[in-house]
């Protein structure tokens, strides 16, 4: 059963425009479509009459790239659970629902058009110590002559399937980004590759985490229900824990 | 310290601590209030104890302070910093979908509570002060039961007392847990103490609550 669907979409021509909420009708609407799916067929119509397109984010299309964002109906990535935008599909919902879809929302995430937001603070974190640093020269040491209990390994692994999508912030109440930074030290914490710069690692993400000016964490866990990777409280408790030992 | 400070997570971890302190102090001043249920000469020395003795009244007294104001001026920097991480609102937010109401709205219940430490201050701590410093009035031990009766008598006071505890209650069901979670506790582990979070955070609240409303109900 094809829908049709009232959208209320976040127009904004620029970074320093004002932007607003713009009603859109939309016919015959497959429940099999995915959401971004349904957004390009909205753009197709815009096109048809003559208007400007809405623009957003999207790459892969399949869940792990991250780039596709979106609030959608007052939640990050709509309201389907671990899966990003582009893996939330039409029949979610129902013929004639409408449908909120904004920009995600943070200080540190400046909108660039429409639905499109700046997300490079978080690759300015990354910069400051999401990484190892590794003798390249030609004698690198074979990675499994490092013995790491199975359940580090799991750990460690469930950490970096982080995409960095920002669905984390988008939810927060208080914009904090400490479920990213959370997993990102996590990832190499739980390594004996990342015990040499663990230290400087979390000091200095947490400090730039900071300075973009993202929020602080109430647990609320928010984050956790929202993130599209089932990214857990967990790493947060343990990237307090890092914090701690690094400052003491 | 304000090197800590100057840290979201260094921010966090001291809230806890804070929190912590509060905390125990909560079930310590219960444990006392507790025994005017039973036995009117326990309170009496209990409280005579506590308002006399140095180590409390110049040593623990001004720690509980310090604790309370770092509490609830940290609790506000936090807040105004929260609410500027997100300049412009979302039109449309679902936040029922993924957390609870009482995780959201901790500085409500703090306020809260906040204005219910104001009544308290004027209610006990003031006249204390004036008794024991200022006016210096003659120490009678036995005086601290027919004082606590006394004030429980108007209904709106005690109406006050019990709305205050409802938000104490409100604030710990999430505030408990938090904590732990702050500190670095794994939620695993924090989801142990589950049980152990209800009943501090209903049962104490709840407690205080049941003394107020009988010394309301057994006026002499
Ligand atoms: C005086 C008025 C109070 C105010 C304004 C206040 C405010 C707050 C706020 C805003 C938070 C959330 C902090 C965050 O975002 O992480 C908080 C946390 C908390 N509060 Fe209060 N509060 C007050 C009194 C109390 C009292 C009397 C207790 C306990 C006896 C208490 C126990 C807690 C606990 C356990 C937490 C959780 C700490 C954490 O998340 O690490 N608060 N308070
Ligand atoms: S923690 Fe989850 S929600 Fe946050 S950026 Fe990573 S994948 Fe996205
Ligand atoms: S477009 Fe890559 S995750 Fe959605």
């Amino acid at each position: 059963m094809d829908m049709n669907l009232k959208l209320k979409i976040w127009r904004q021509s620029g970074a320093n425009d004002e932007g607003k909420m713009v009603d859109y009708s939309l016919a015959d609407v497959s429940p099999d479509m995915s959401f971004l799916e349904m957004l390009d067929v909205l753009n197709e119509q815009i096109l048809n009459e003559g208007g400007e397109p809405v623009a957003f984010d999207h790459d892969c299309r399949e869940g792990i790239c991250g780039m596709c964002s979106l609030y959608i109906n007052g939640e990050a990535h709509g309201p389907d659970r671990g899966i990003t935008t582009c893996q939330l599909h039409m029949r979610k919902f129902k013929d004639g629902d409408t449908i909120y879809i904004e920009p995600f929302r943070a200080k540190a995430f400046p909108v660039i058009k429409d639905l499109v937001v700046d997300r490079t603070a978080f690759d300015r974190i990354q910069h400051q110590g999401g990484f190892i640093s590794v003798n390249t020269s030609g004698n690198t040491q074979d990675a499994n002559s490092l013995p790491i209990s199975k359940h580090a390994a799991d750990e460690a692994m469930d950490a970096a399937t982080c995409i960095g999508c920002g669905a984390c912030v988008a939810t927060c109440k208080n914009s904090s980004a400490m479920l990213f930074v959370g997993a990102k030290v996590s990832q190499y914490a739980l390594l004996p590759q990342g015990q040499v710069e663990a230290s400087d690692r979390v000091k200095n993400m947490v400090a730039q985490m900071d300075l973009e000016g993202f929020g602080n964490c109430t647990n609320t866990g928010a984050c956790e229900v929202e993130c599209p990777k089932g990214i857990s409280l967990d790493n947060i408790a343990r990237m307090n824990r890092e914090f701690f030992k690094a400052n003491i | 310290m304000s090197g800590v400070l100057s840290s979201s997570i260094g921010r966090k971890v001291a809230m806890a601590a804070s929190a912590f302190f509060l905390m125990f102090f909560l079930l310590q001043h219960f444990a006392i209030n507790l025994t005017s249920i039973f036995s009117a000469d326990a309170f009496n020395e209990l409280s005579h104890f506590m308002g006399t003795n140095p180590a409390v009244q110049f040593g623990l007294q001004p720690i509980l302070i310090f604790g309370v104001v770092f509490h609830f001026v940290m609790g506000f920097v936090l807040e105004v910093k929260n609410k500027s991480a997100r300049n412009i609102k979302y039109v449309k937010n679902n936040g029922a979908a993924n957390s609870t109401w009482v995780s959201r709205n901790m500085i409500y219940s703090g306020l809260a509570i906040l204005a219910f430490i104001v009544l308290h201050f004027i209610d006990f701590w003031f006249p204390e002060i004036n008794h024991k410093y200022i006016n210096v009035l003659p120490e009678d031990p036995t005086r601290y039961y027919g004082e606590l009766v006394h004030k429980f008598q108007s209904p709106i006071r005690t109406g006050a007392y019990v709305a205050a505890f409802a938000f104490l209650a409100l604030h710990l069901l999430h505030g408990f847990k938090s904590a732990f979670q702050s500190s670095g506790m794994s939620a695993k582990r924090a989801a142990k103490l589950e049980t152990v979070s209800k009943i501090y955070a209903i049962g104490i609240p709840v407690g205080f609550i049941v003394i107020a409303l009988f010394h309301h109900f057994n006026q002499h």
